[in-house]
Parts: C-alpha cells; structure tokens; sequence
C-alpha cells in the first residue's frame, strides 16, 4: 500500500453524471437494438451504443471497478453471440428448408398483448452480444497495457 | 419554393459560416484544449445541421442520429479531457495509481 499522495484529482462531477448517462445511453441502446426491423438501428449499432456506455463507466472509473460490477468476460460473450447467430441461422437445415431461412408467428405474450415474434431477432442477439464483445476486447487490451 | 425551406437554407449557411470558424480555432488554436472545445462545437453545431436536413428532406429518420452524434461528442471529449489531465485515458485501479 503506497501512501497517498494529495497529487489526485476528484472527479465527483464526471462520476456522478457518468452514472446517470449510463442508464439513457443503456436505454438508447436497447431502443435502437429493437427498432432494427422498421426504422434505423439494429445489432451493430446498438452493441456499439452499449460499449460505448460501458467505455464511459471505464472512463470515469477504472476497469477494475468495471470488472467487480460487471463481471463478464467478454470474449466468451463474443463465442456465445456467434453461436446464437450460427444456431439461428442453422434451425430451418432441421426442418428441411434452406439455411438461413427465418420463421414468425404470432404469439399471446402477457401484458404486451398479441405481438409478432421473428427469428431474425435472435440473429440480431447474436450480432449484438459479437459487436459488444469484440469491442470491448480490444479496448480493454489496450488500455491494460502498460 | 416554401419560406419555411429558406429559412432552413439561411440557418444552413449561418451554421455552415460558424463551423468554418470552429474549424479556424482548430487548425490555429494555440493549446491542445483549444482544439479539442473547438471539435466538440463542430460536433455540437453538426447535429444542428442534421436536425435541419431532416426538416428539409421531411424525414424523421435521421433523429437516432442526433442523439447518436451527442453521446459520441461527450465520450469523445471526455476521453480526451481525460488524456490531457492524466497523461492515461483508462487506469487499472484508480485508487493505488500515481
């Protein structure tokens, strides 16, 4: 344990607002990854956007708070996106239809009412969880070296 | 030609006139934090001008865009305001560094 010195810098403003921004760039985020299919938005933008959050947190804290809060390791998230995408992509080789193609139908969901669920979103999830991953790696490899 | 359109032509150019200005304190700019208040100006007075185009190409497709450009200026400023204090943009544990 090093003795502090009084050379350190408060960043009480930067951490507060970090924290609130955070939960609206999230919440961007998840729109913009849901509304992919009729207005503009999708996977790779919305992984972007919550990176981009999640480089905020690492900004205004350090990584290691970053890991204690979040404990992912983001390069199995990058493998089990890709594996969501490929077993998307691969469900209709089983019921002897081409690969790739994608199914829908209506469900009865509670509280949402009746809603058209599509198999292309879980493409989506795959490419979501790939781009967060993938870009989370590379920042965190580079800001680990010393 | 609608007056609402030129207007929107008007605020173009005033927003056009400003950001080459900004650009001027950027390419000029004497310290390293005049450049980097003067990009974080053009990327606030480039969602200006997509807020316009938007009006005038009667679209609401670019909004995700706005918001989009904010985020980044914000990161973007902050990663760099960052760098200039400390010299590191991402610490390790910020509690046993210096």
């Amino acid at each position: 344990m090093k003795p502090k010195s009084n050379k350190r810098v408060n960043d009480v403003i930067l951490q507060t607002a970090a924290v609130i921004i955070f939960f609206i760039i999230i919440i961007f985020s998840i729109h913009l990854f849901f509304s992919g299919h009729y207005s503009p938005g999708g996977g790779f933008i919305g992984g972007l956007m919550t990176a981009a959050a999640l480089v905020l947190l690492l900004l205004a804290f350090d990584s290691k708070t970053l890991a204690t809060v979040l404990p992912f390791d983001y390069r199995r998230l990058t493998a089990l996106g890709a594996l969501i995408a490929i077993l998307t992509a691969m469900h209709s080789v089983f019921l002897d239809l081409p690969f790739f193609t994608h199914a829908y139908d209506k469900f009865n969901l509670p509280l949402l009412g009746e809603e058209t669920l599509h198999t292309a979103i879980a493409f989506d999830l795959g490419v979501y969880f790939v781009v967060i991953g993938v870009t989370m790696t590379i920042i965190q490899t580079i800001g680990e070296s010393e | 030609m609608h007056w609402l359109d030129i207007l929107i032509y008007i605020s173009l150019a005033i927003l056009l006139l400003a950001m080459f200005f900004m650009l001027y304190r950027v390419v000029k700019g004497p310290t390293t934090a005049d450049r980097v208040i003067a990009l974080d100006s053009i990327g606030i007075a480039l969602i200006s001008v997509v807020a316009l185009l938007s009006i005038l190409l009667d679209t609401t497709m670019f909004f995700e865009v706005i918001l989009l450009l904010s985020i980044l200026a914000f990161i973007g400023t902050v990663a760099f305001s960052k760098f200039l204090e400390r010299g590191e943009i991402i610490h390790h544990d910020r509690d046993n560094d210096l």
